[in-house]
Order: C-alpha cells, then sequence, then structure tokens
C-alpha cells in the first residue's frame, strides 16, 4: 500500500528543491547586482544571465503553493493567514521583481535605470530574507492555539529564524555567484568568483551557528537523528558544500552552481527528515500539522499525483532544453 | 469602519479585477501573436516579421504585469481566506496546482525563449514558442475557470464534517458551468486581445504610419474580432440558460425578476432595480423574449428572486447593472465589427475614416465587457463564497484583522495604482514607437505595396526534441 500522503510530503520537499535552486540563482543574482554591477551596463549584462529563464524559475513558488494547497491545505491555509503580513511583504517584493526584470529595458535613461536596478535588488534581497525567516519558524516550531498561529509578524522575529533568514540570504548569494561564474566572463566573472568566496564562507559559518542554536531552541529537530542511516543526508550536504568551496577557489566554471545546487537539496533533505512527519510542529502544546492530519482525501492525492507525473518530466524536458539553448556567456553582445 | 469580512472581499475584488485584465489581454493578443508568427514562418515575409515582433512587444509588456498580480492570487486564498482554504482545499487546490504544472510552466518558459532568444533562436522554434505561449495562456484559464466554477455549481463532492471532500474528479472539474463559462472566457479575452490589435491598427491607418505592418493587422484582428464577438453572444446565450438552470436566484437578480411570471419579457434598457424591489421608472422591453431564450417557449415560466428566501438574494441593483452594461457593450462591439466586415468585403474600409475612428474608440469596450461580466458572476453569486454550500463570511481568516487587512489593501492600492500607471506609459511608448521599420524604410502613405514582400534569405532552421 502506497502512502500518499508520505508521497507528497516527499514532492512538497522536491518542488522546494526546484524552487530554491533554480529561483535562488535569479534571487542571487539580484541580490548581488549592485556589488558586481558597478555600471548600469553591467547590470543589465547580470539581469540578462537571468531574463530567459526567471519567469519559469518563479511557477516553482507558484507549483509549491497551489501543491501545498491540494496535498495539506491546512498548513496552506494555517502558514498563509498566520504569516499574514511577512507574505504580503512577500508578495510586494516579487511584484517589484517581475516588473523591475520586464520594465527596466525599456528606457535608457540613468535615472529610469538606477531606480529598477534598485528595485530588482529589493525585490530578490527581501523574498531571500523572508522566506528563510518563515521556513525558520516552521522548523522551530510554532506556538499554535486551537490550530492557528496568532503572534503576528512580531512573534515570527526571534533569533533561530532571524539566523536561517540570513542562511536563506547567503545560500542564494552563493548560488547567485556560482550561476554569474558559469555565465560570464573576464572581470564580471572574477569578481563574482570572490563575492562567491565570501558567500561561501558565510554561508558555512551561519550553518554551523543555525546547528548550534538549533540544539537550544529546537531541541525537537534531532528526534529523526538516531539511526546511522538519518545521516545521510547531512553527509551529502557536507560534501556537496566541501565540493563547492573547492570549485570556488580554483577554476572550476561549471562545478560550483552543481555543489552549491546539491548543496541547497540536500540541506532541504535535512529539514524534510528533521519534520518528519510534521509539516508544521506546534511549540506549545504538541498538536502538530502532520502529514497524517492535515492532509486531503486519498481520492485527490491520487489524481494530484497522476497530473504530476505527466506534467513534471514534460516540464523538466522542455525546461532542459530552453537551459541548453542558453548557455553563452553573456558579457559579448547577443545579438 | 468596514468589518474584516468587507475589507477582505474588497482586497479580493480589487487585486481580482486589476490582474484579470492583464491575462484577458494575453490570451486574446497570444492567439494574435501565435498566429501572425504563423504566416512568418509560412510566408518568411518580413511584414508578417515585424507584424509579430512588435505584437509580442505589447505582449510581454502586458505579461509581466499579469505575472507580478497572478502571485498574489494563488497566494489569498490561504491569506485572506483560510477558513474557505481548509474547507474546500480538498478540490480547489488541485486545479491551481495543475494551472501551475501543466500551463503556466509552458507559457512562461517559451515566453522566455521568444522575448530574449534574438539570434540565437531560429524561425521555426520562434514559431513553436508563439504556439506554445498562446497555448499555455489559453490552458491556464481552463484551470483557473475549473477553480472558479465549481464556486459557482460545486459538483463531485460530500462534505465530511467541516471539509467538502472529492469523491468525482471529472465531475468537480467539469461541472455543469465549467465548459460555458470557459468559452464565454476564451471568447471575450480573444474579443479583447483582437480588438486592441483592430484599434491600434485602425489609428495607425487614420495617422497615415506603419501602413504595411497596420493594414495586415487589421485584417488579422478583424477575422478574429469579428469570431470572438459572435462566439461571445452564442457562448453567452448558453452560459445565462446554464445559470438559469443552476443559479435560478442570479438569474433572477440579472434580469431584475422580482415576481415568478410566464411569458416574461426581455428588459432591453432600464434603469437599475432596489435591491428590494423592481424600479417604477420607464424601461423599454420586449415582449416574452426571455422566457423564449431561457425555456424555448414564448409563455415559459421562469422563477423570481419571490420564490426564494431574502437571505440567499445577491446585490440585486449591481448585478442587473454590470450584466446589462455587459450586453449593452457586447452589442456595440459586435455592430462595429460587422460594419468593420461588410467594409472590408466591400474593400473600402481602410478609407472609411470615421469607421477607423470608431474602431480606435471601442478598443477598450471587451475590456470593461469582461470586468462587468466577471462582477455580474461574483457579486450575483452572494452571499455565498461556495454557492449554497459555504457564506462568504464564513469563509474569512479568523486571525487576520481589519488592520492588517487595511494595511495590505493599502499596499496593493498604491502599487497597483502606480503599476497600471507605468503600463500605460510604457504601452504608450511602444505604440508610439511602433513596428520597426522595413528595409525599404516606411511606407506612410496608404498605398497598397506594388511589389510583392520582400523574401529574407532563408534562416537556419533549429531542430527540435
Amino acid at each position: 500500500m502506497i502512502d500518499l500522503p508520505q508521497i507528497w510530503f516527499v514532492l512538497i520537499g522536491v518542488l522546494l528543491v526546484g524552487y530554491a535552486v533554480l529561483d535562488g540563482f535569479d534571487l542571487g543574482v539580484g541580490m548581488l547586482s549592485p556589488i558586481l554591477g558597478r555600471t548600469s551596463a553591467q547590470r543589465g549584462l547580470l539581469m540578462e544571465t537571468i531574463g530567459p529563464v526567471w519567469d519559469g524559475n518563479e511557477v516553482w513558488l507558484l507549483t509549491l503553493g497551489g501543491a501545498l494547497f491540494a496535498a495539506f491545505p491546512i498548513v496552506y491555509a494555517t502558514v498563509f493567514s498566520g504569516f499574514y503580513l511577512a507574505v504580503m511583504l512577500l508578495l510586494f517584493a516579487l511584484i517589484l521583481r517581475a516588473v523591475a526584470i520586464e520594465f527596466r529595458h525599456h528606457i535608457e535613461d540613468a535615472r529610469w535605470l538606477l531606480f529598477w536596478d534598485g528595485a530588482f535588488w529589493l525585490g530578490s534581497f527581501l523574498p531571500a530574507l523572508l522566506l528563510g525567516v518563515a521556513i525558520g519558524n516552521i522548523a522551530r516550531g510554532l506556538p499554535l492555539t486551537g490550530g492557528l498561529y496568532t503572534q503576528g509578524l512580531l512573534g515570527l522575529l526571534n533569533p533561530f529564524s532571524l539566523c536561517v533568514g540570513l542562511l536563506a540570504v547567503a545560500m542564494f548569494a552563493m548560488q547567485g555567484a556560482s550561476w554569474l561564474v558559469l555565465r560570464t566572463d573576464g572581470e564580471l566573472a572574477a569578481s563574482a568568483r570572490r563575492v562567491g568566496r565570501v558567500a561561501w564562507v558565510c554561508f558555512v559559518v551561519l550553518w554551523l551557528i543555525v546547528t548550534a542554536v538549533a540544539v537550544i531552541d529546537a531541541p525537537d529537530l534531532w528526534a529523526n537523528y538516531g539511526s546511522p542511516l538519518a545521516w545521510m543526508a547531512p553527509l551529502v550536504f557536507v560534501a556537496a558544500i566541501a565540493v563547492t568551496g573547492y570549485a570556488l577557489w580554483g577554476r572550476h566554471e561549471r562545478l560550483p552552481i552543481l555543489g552549491s545546487s546539491f548543496s541547497i537539496a540536500a540541506l532541504v533533505a535535512i529539514l524534510g527528515q528533521a519534520l518528519y512527519p510534521a509539516l508544521v510542529p506546534d511549540r506549545t502544546a504538541g498538536a502538530d500539522l502532520t502529514i497524517s492530519n492535515a492532509a486531503s482525501s486519498n481520492l485527490t492525492l491520487t489524481v494530484m499525483l497522476v497530473i504530476a507525473l505527466i506534467g513534471v518530466p514534460i516540464v523538466l524536458v522542455y525546461t532542459g532544453f530552453v537551459y541548453s539553448r542558453f548557455t553563452h556567456k553573456v558579457s559579448s553582445p547577443t545579438a | 469602519m468596514l468589518s474584516a469580512v468587507d475589507l477582505a472581499r474588497l482586497q479580493f475584488a480589487f487585486t481580482a479585477a486589476f490582474h484579470f485584465i492583464f491575462p484577458a489581454v494575453t490570451i486574446g493578443l497570444g492567439f494574435v501573436v501565435a498566429l501572425a508568427e504563423t504566416f512568418r514562418w509560412r510566408t518568411r515575409s518580413e511584414v508578417w516579421d515585424r507584424l509579430a515582433k512588435f505584437w509580442t512587444k505589447v505582449f510581454a509588456l502586458t505579461f509581466a504585469v499579469g505575472v507580478a498580480t497572478g502571485i498574489v492570487m494563488e497566494f489569498q486564498f490561504g491569506t485572506n481566506w483560510s477558513r474557505y482554504a481548509t474547507f474546500v482545499g480538498d478540490i480547489f487546490g488541485s486545479p491551481l496546482a495543475a494551472e501551475a504544472i501543466l500551463a503556466f510552466f509552458l507559457e512562461s518558459t517559451f515566453l522566455g525563449v521568444l522575448l530574449w532568444g534574438g539570434a540565437r533562436v531560429g524561425s521555426t522554434l520562434r514559431w513553436f514558442s508563439a504556439v506554445m505561449v498562446s497555448f499555455g495562456a489559453a490552458l491556464s484559464g481552463l484551470w483557473i475557470i475549473i477553480a472558479n466554477s465549481w464556486m459557482q455549481t460545486p459538483a463531485g463532492y460530500e462534505v465530511q464534517g467541516d471539509r467538502a471532500v472529492l469523491t468525482d474528479f471529472w465531475a468537480a472539474a467539469f461541472n455543469p458551468s465549467t465548459l460555458p463559462r470557459y468559452l464565454h472566457t476564451i471568447s471575450s479575452a480573444l474579443a479583447v486581445g483582437s480588438f486592441l490589435v483592430v484599434g491600434v491598427a485602425a489609428w495607425y491607418l487614420l495617422k497615415g504610419r506603419h501602413y504595411d505592418v497596420a493594414r495586415r493587422s487589421l485584417k488579422l484582428g478583424l477575422i478574429v474580432a469579428i469570431v470572438a464577438s459572435i462566439g461571445m453572444f452564442l457562448t453567452g446565450d448558453t452560459s445565462s440558460r446554464q445559470v438559469a438552470n443552476t443559479q435560478p436566484v442570479k438569474f433572477a437578480a440579472m434580469n431584475g425578476l422580482f415576481e415568478t411570471g410566464e411569458g416574461v419579457p426581455m428588459i432591453i434598457f432600464a434603469f437599475p432595480p432596489g435591491d428590494e424591489g423592481p424600479s417604477d421608472l420607464p424601461s423599454l422591453a420586449v415582449p416574452n423574449l426571455l422566457s423564449l431564450l431561457t425555456t424555448f417557449d414564448v409563455n415559459g415560466e421562469i422563477e423570481g428572486l419571490d420564490a426564494f428566501p431574502t437571505d440567499v438574494w445577491p446585490p440585486v441593483a449591481s448585478t442587473f447593472s454590470t450584466y446589462h452594461l455587459m450586453v449593452g457593450l457586447g452589442a456595440l462591439m459586435l455592430l462595429v465589427m460587422v460594419v468593420g466586415v461588410f467594409g472590408w468585403m466591400r474593400g473600402r474600409l481602410e478609407r472609411w475614416r470615421w469607421w477607423l475612428a470608431a474602431a480606435v474608440v471601442v478598443t477598450p469596450a471587451p475590456l470593461l465587457a469582461v470586468q462587468l461580466g466577471w462582477a455580474t458572476a461574483e457579486i450575483g453569486r452572494q452571499p455565498w463564497i461556495v454557492y449554497g454550500v459555504m457564506r462568504t463570511a464564513d469563509g474569512v481568516s479568523p486571525i487576520v484583522s481589519s488592520f492588517d487587512v487595511a494595511v495590505s489593501l493599502l499596499m496593493f492600492g498604491v502599487i497597483y495604482v502606480a503599476l497600471a500607471a507605468l503600463w500605460l506609459f510604457l504601452l504608450r511608448r511602444v505604440l508610439m514607437a511602433g513596428p520597426a521599420p522595413g528595409a525599404d524604410g516606411e511606407t506612410p502613405v496608404a498605398l497598397p505595396p506594388a511589389a510583392p514582400a520582400i523574401r529574407e534569405p532563408k534562416p537556419v532552421e533549429v531542430a527540435l526534441p
């Protein structure tokens, strides 16, 4: 007997990995844009590296939202209404980023370009931070009263979650820099590599801090790490992050983004394994929202599984095809 | 002071109405772009090339705002309507997820190719991308209409405890109103896109600009516009019978029918009724027509609002007014396009300056009609969030305060007004600049080109997977 809620728990994780890996480098490029792009023309080039793909990448977030709604409606309802103002801020940032990318190139005016460069930065930095803080709070467990989170925006600002927020910022910066190492050349690629190293160091330090704080602040996260098999994901994570560092300090062009993507995937796996079988742990009464009490009916989960099994492979095929069409270095004018 | 429910409804109505401007344009315009790309790909004509590129630019500008405002919709059921989301999640979440997986990925990914591809993308891949974008846009609409139609005419479910549980996927997806409403929405969206093409082309012809592109845009737009305008009425007719069968209270409110009767006349023009009773001002009506159209019998009986308790009446005045204004605009649109086809068949259309001016004036009419029609559908559904099953007031998030919603509503108000202004500003720039000039420079005078279209060297074909 296949356990559908279990499968959907894993699939939600897969969608989160897809989003964090793919839109991760878009957000990273946006965050690094003012640091790496000294001139307006350079910032235009940086944006061009993600131009053809960013929109498709963001659909992973929409899919994640839709899949959560369909598979675990109570989690969707509790988290989104509980994190109300934070979600509104996230929407504000994502709107800003979308129009910045599509409107910027319309007018060649210094102030116009500068305005949208600023919007692009803010619209990339804020989602990274907010998504990190949100996931930090979920990992730490929410104080649920009657199945609802009622502490508002200020309740989200605890040290552990803020650290996870910063971790997400560093992670996406590393991912963005690694992407730019692959897709730019010359001086731009060299400075992307340097910034990537800084981001790597920040990422490793923050990861150690988050892990240490988790021991004190979220001891329940360790409950699933009893057996040696459970240490697979952390091992993969450590290996991937080591490879990323090695690649960033060396001369590799493709290895940094590969290593960084695997680090992200492994980090999501670590989180999923720590949470299981809960999606949102309850910090106060132990009334967790789990795969058994928050899931949709088996019929809905089956229908969704069929849709995912047909749809996702097709998506991966044409997404892969489009990525393969845009592998050139963007420093030369694309005519 | 407005209650949290009122504010949440206001925010949803505002963000949905604003968002829906953009998909309506992109579904319609996407279809025109796909047609233009097909002609370019088949004929390799330089004029079709410039025409397709020009409309793609307008498409992209609009698509960007649609993307930006669409994410808000996906999350808002959870943020503001968490009780609703919990109640219907087993049914309502799937179409949203399916939309993203099966349609939105397609649209977004291939639009990236179309916009940023440049010379890296060959002729065939460019055509294929345009077709995929258009297909994705239309498919994405289907899933959204499935979700919304389930709120209108729920089917394939049973209520177990405090949740509606799916019992039959196909019955839920293709509930009684899905297909009529989808076809009506798509034909209206085609009207929105094609009227824009016709309007802009007519304006260029009036100004004597971009003659070659304007002339072909006018023809192409006109064909789509006449089909869409007729389709709108046919599907609207089917839709209204479907509403009469499945949502009789809404139907009575749409027609301002307070008393059940036989041989009911159809109101052509009237002052809107009140929410409690009919207006006593004069009106113009065709005897027995509503009965005939609804029951196929001139003396057929139609239930009025008096057949239902007042606590399930929608706001009658606004349901009636939005519905009649929509139909009126539709009639005006159809008239303009019928005259246009007549002029075109006589080969005079480009010289009928009055018609060209009229085509420019009616450009936004379908957009307005779409908004009014949507308002009819949603206001007419009240007081239910799921018709006959859950009341709107019971669907709101219990913990989101009036203050929270006021803050977000203010934020959306400010951002959306700015977005609308920016979109119109950039759209105006794109339209003023017009399509790229042809190889032999612009042809400002309204003369048919003597020589056949210039043939480009065959571009390198790109193999498709």
